[in-house]
């Protein structure tokens, strides 16, 4: 079996890691973006309640759940080991900055911007889940059945903790940008690249740069501008 | 003609043991048709009329083709152009400027002396698996091997790749990778290169993570800077390559 090992931790084989974790967690982005656009319908907070009940009480959803602590795990761990090695890879730095143009900033910099985006990530865990699994969270009733009002938190956070709003838009906006590079540098790294396909992949990159922070930053502009 | 002034500030160290550092120098009267090494010659003609110890600097053919020359120059591997050093003028820059000289910086491109270093982890990483086995004979007529014409001109163009190190030089992350998936690409994609394909991917990138040279993150800075516009196609095409012998080699 060495080979696996040999294979998975050569420079290649921890690429292949990240490029898979990465879109693993974009699929997740995909999937949480959806679920939450709940909140915009008008029914006072009911379907996105009932859909947070789902979310945190599903057996297979919570399977899934120690999937995806496993794939932020695994994606920031290759990250700080492949930082270190790419580090070491040159001890001694130039004197003099040279820039090409045709590199762009944020692809030399994914480690700055995705430990900004883990800082707000750590946030928002204790914004949501942490509160929704350990406080007193108001109690609603559906179809006669009790449920824990998810739609009020999220509204009063934003509303009345309304400092945490900078620290999202922020977070979203890095989100962007290492979406930008890491979209098509993960096709890249999987050896994915083709006349045709590539600047169609590209494109997506960019595009889901744009659409997937806007998404997530209509919510907390939402509750704390207009509602 | 212009005659410029210019101020250098280059890095000077004695051997491998020694700690370098930035050397300032003055140099006036210089012609701006000169190449960047014509210009470094005349620098070290007035050091060598001083009694000083020239600048040492590695340089050969002259005229683009060896891959010999390197030189990171105001922080970038051959200069302001997407050239070799040599193919580089004193007409890229203006009369009065300061010019930063530094050697390739990675750890596996240790600095011998002042400007020149240790490349020979290229060599190591091309006898891994960088070649046939098979007899090839002479030089085949047109059209004899059995490949379409955008597949030939893909694999000349891998084959392009002088060796230079300038995409070591440029990467932030010291990655030999665009090296590598040239002189990958340009036997996978040839008849000859099949029957050792697998071993070649498997020995050449195991060769190149011993080296000590870091791993691509994609930023493109490498093919940006290569003198012979290597594309990162070919990064793409050596892990694949690998990837695939990795997963199906049976060895």
């Amino acid at each position: 079996m060495s080979w696996i090992s040999d294979a998975l931790t050569s420079s290649i084989g921890r690429k292949l890691s990240m490029s898979l974790t990465g879109l693993f967690l974009v699929s997740f982005l995909f999937v949480h973006l959806s679920g939450n656009f709940l909140l915009f319908k008008a029914d006072n907070g009911d379907a996105f309640n009932l859909y947070s009940h789902f979310m945190s009480t599903a057996g297979i959803i919570r399977v899934l759940e120690i999937v995806l602590v496993a794939g932020f795990g695994l994606h920031i761990y290759t990250a700080i080991v492949l930082t270190r090695k790419n580090a070491a890879a040159r001890p001694v730095e130039y004197v003099a900055n040279g820039s090409n143009k045709k590199v762009t900033w944020f692809s030399k910099n994914m480690g700055l911007s995705g430990s900004i985006v883990l800082v707000f990530l750590l946030l928002h865990l204790q914004n949501f889940y942490w509160r929704y699994h350990n406080w007193d969270i108001p109690m609603v009733e559906i179809d006669g059945k009790e449920y824990k009002d998810m739609y009020f938190l999220v509204a009063s956070v934003f509303k009345n903790e309304w400092w945490v709003n900078p620290v999202y838009l922020l977070g979203l906006l890095l989100l962007g940008f290492h979406l930008q590079h890491g979209f098509a540098s993960a096709f890249n790294t999987l050896g994915l690249e083709h006349k045709k396909y590539s600047p169609i992949i590209s494109r997506i990159g960019n595009l889901i740069s744009v659409l997937i922070p806007l998404g997530f930053a209509t919510m907390p502009l939402y509750f704390w501008l207009f509602n | 003609m212009k005659s410029m002034n210019l101020t250098l500030k280059i890095w000077r160290q004695a051997n491998a043991q020694a700690k370098g550092e930035m050397k300032t120098y003055s140099l006036s009267g210089i012609n701006d048709h000169m190449s960047f090494l014509e210009m470094l010659d005349v620098l070290n003609e007035d050091l060598v009329k001083k009694g000083e110890e020239p600048v040492a600097f590695d340089h050969d053919c002259r005229e683009g083709i060896c891959g010999a020359c390197s030189l990171v120059i105001n922080g970038r591997p051959h200069g302001p152009l997407q050239t070799t050093t040599c193919q580089l003028h004193m007409r890229s820059f203006k009369d009065g400027d300061t010019i930063y000289i530094e050697p390739w910086r990675a750890k596996a491109f240790p600095v011998m002396k002042d400007l020149i270093v240790d490349r020979s982890a290229f060599d190591r990483i091309q006898q891994a698996g960088g070649y046939v086995s098979v007899n090839t004979g002479s030089a085949p007529d047109a059209n004899e091997i059995p490949i379409g014409k955008q597949i030939a001109d893909e694999a000349f163009n891998s084959a392009t790749c002088i060796g230079c190190g300038a995409c070591v030089a440029a990467c932030k992350n010291a990655s030999a990778m665009l090296f590598v998936g040239a002189k990958l690409s340009q036997y996978a994609m040839l008849p000859q290169g099949q029957v050792e394909r697998k071993r070649r991917a498997e020995a050449m990138v195991a060769q190149m993570d011993k080296e000590g040279f870091g791993a691509c993150t994609n930023t493109g800075a490498c093919s940006a800077e290569c003198p012979k516009e290597i594309s990162m196609a070919n990064i793409a095409m050596m892990n694949r390559e690998f990837l695939t012998a990795k997963f199906t080699g049976e060895a």
